[in-house]
């Protein structure tokens, strides 16, 4: 699935700035996560994590350095440039073009869903497979058919959005960014918009999904639990930096910097 | 007044009904298309694209329609030679492009609210623009739309009278000609019963358009038939006994 030269990372931030105007939200991020790892941000909210992902999904673009040879401020995925692109030797802000190439290996799970409410479960699926990896329908339609077995809404495939519950429509949403054989999976708090009883539904989907595939997944939750079961490492961020990274045993066990100690206690407050 | 004088000039109403009939249509027809492609452009991100039609959406609107009118019918024939054959296609691009111009801004608003989290997953699956459009956002924006064009509809419908000022004859042109006949003895039987034909191809409008509504919101998984929730519960049963109003 991933890159043959497997021994790179398949996500590298070098020294990456995002800027909203004066807000600094990434500052000079450094991190790499390796394929098949499974990655969890945390931190409070303005810290970053939600930007990160946003990056990789190219809804928002790095602020770039004037000399990215010397300066960096780029993202690479699978050893390649991403947020930029190779013109004459030099790295240059990648154009729409570039971008279309490369998020091909990215997939996002959104909180609010975002499925497409004039579409119904199964076109939700397909469309875009159809349409951008340009399968015939058939075939797309027995891969969208598959995965909504795996998130068990194979009985709700006539069905609209607006006829689902959160929790049903978060699995669809699981099921679309999954048809497009994404490398990486992002899941941007995708149990906060869910009433408490609909959460276990969805997280249970994706720790099947953790650990029959080998893709790799950034996750950005305030579930300390599953995040401790899912992934092989937790990053804290707090002001566009990593405050503190490890193992989530030890970081949820034996957190060393007083910022992560104050707020996981908050977390685990709730 | 003279009833049988009226009832045997019915006839005569024929033809410029189906002038009525045919630019409105034909009108709504081409302000649809108008509408949607100033719509778009008025909604682009590139300034090229949208300010010349910003400019044209607001000259169309901030200029007198019947003034149009006339350019189309006398205007223009003679500036840039361009006659055309039938009257009735200079009363048509004219109301056209000035209802199109109107409903432009409901192109334009409908998509603009469309969500963007709706953009977002769009992005997120790799569908190009031109697919997010097509697929994602005007299935989304048209049910939205369709409100605000079946009123424009309607509007046209009772704009296409202007037509008459031009030398068309519309049911409007004929009232006034068989009614005015006779120093204007049976003006008001006839003007009255040209209202009554606009209010009913008003409401054949209307009904039209609101099937299409519901079709349309179907069509994006909103079931009309039933109400979205229940804001109150319902009554009691001996309640309607009680002098229910059905």
């Amino acid at each position: 699935m991933q890159n043959p030269t497997s021994d790179q990372p398949i996500i590298r931030f070098d020294r990456v700035d995002k800027r909203f105007g004066d807000l600094l939200v990434l500052d000079k991020l450094n991190f790499q996560v390796d394929p098949g790892e499974r990655v969890t941000l945390i931190g409070p909210s303005g810290s970053g994590k939600t930007t990160i992902l946003r990056l990789l999904m190219t809804l928002e673009k790095v602020t770039p350095a004037q000399d990215p040879a010397a300066e960096g401020g780029v993202i690479y995925v699978e050893g390649r440039p991403y947020s930029h692109m190779e013109k004459g030797g030099r790295l240059v802000v990648a154009n729409e073009r570039y971008l279309r190439q490369a998020r091909q290996k990215v997939g996002m799970v959104f909180q609010q869903f975002n499925l497409f409410p004039n579409m119904n479960v199964l076109r939700n699926v397909t469309e875009a497979q159809v349409h951008t990896l340009k399968r015939g329908k058939d075939e797309a339609e027995s891969k969208a058919k598959e995965l909504l077995d795996l998130v068990g809404l194979s009985d709700r495939i006539d069905h609209y959005p607006s006829q689902l519950s959160g929790g049903q429509q978060q699995r669809v949403a699981i099921a679309r960014a999954l048809a497009m054989d994404p490398d990486i999976l992002l899941l941007d708090e995708v149990t906060s918009a869910l009433d408490p009883e609909l959460v276990n539904d969805v997280l249970g989907v994706l720790r099947d999904i953790a650990d029959t595939t080998s893709i790799t997944m950034l996750i950005v939750t305030h579930e300390m639990g599953f995040a401790r079961d899912v992934s092989n490492r937790v990053m804290m961020f707090d002001n566009g930096q990593i405050v503190e990274q490890g193992p989530p045993e030890a970081m949820f066990s034996e957190p060393q910097e007083a910022r992560t100690q104050d707020f996981l206690r908050a977390v685990l407050a709730e | 007044m003279d009833f049988q004088a009226v009832i045997d000039s019915l006839p005569r109403y024929a033809e410029p009904l189906l002038v009525t009939i045919t630019v409105t249509v034909a009108s709504a027809a081409l302000a649809l298309l108008v509408a949607f492609a100033l719509g778009l452009m008025t909604s682009s991100k590139h300034l090229a694209v949208r300010t010349p039609a910003r400019v044209f959406v607001e000259f169309i609107r901030g200029s007198s329609v019947v003034v149009q009118l006339f350019w189309f019918a006398f205007a223009m024939p003679v500036i840039l030679g361009i006659q055309f054959d039938y009257l009735i296609l200079a009363g048509i691009i004219a109301l056209g492009l000035n209802y199109g111009a109107y409903s432009s801004e409901v192109v334009r608003g409908a998509i603009a609210a469309v969500p963007k989290g709706q953009l977002e997953a769009s992005l997120a699956v790799n569908f190009t623009p031109f697919q997010r459009l097509r697929l994602v956002v005007l299935p989304q924006a048209w049910p939205e739309m369709i409100p605000s064009l079946s009123s424009f509809a309607i509007m046209l419908l009772k704009a296409s009278a202007l037509v008459s000022l031009i030398g068309v004859f519309d049911i409007t042109g004929i009232a006034r000609i068989i009614g005015g006949a006779n120093g204007g003895a049976n003006q008001l039987p006839h003007l009255a019963l040209i209202l009554v034909v606009y209010f009913v191809l008003a409401w054949l409008i209307w009904t039209g358009m609101r099937a299409l509504e519901r079709k349309a919101k179907r069509g994006v998984g909103i079931n009309t038939r039933l109400p979205k929730t229940r804001a109150v519960a319902p009554p009691e049963e001996g309640a309607n006994a009680a002098g229910g109003v059905l």
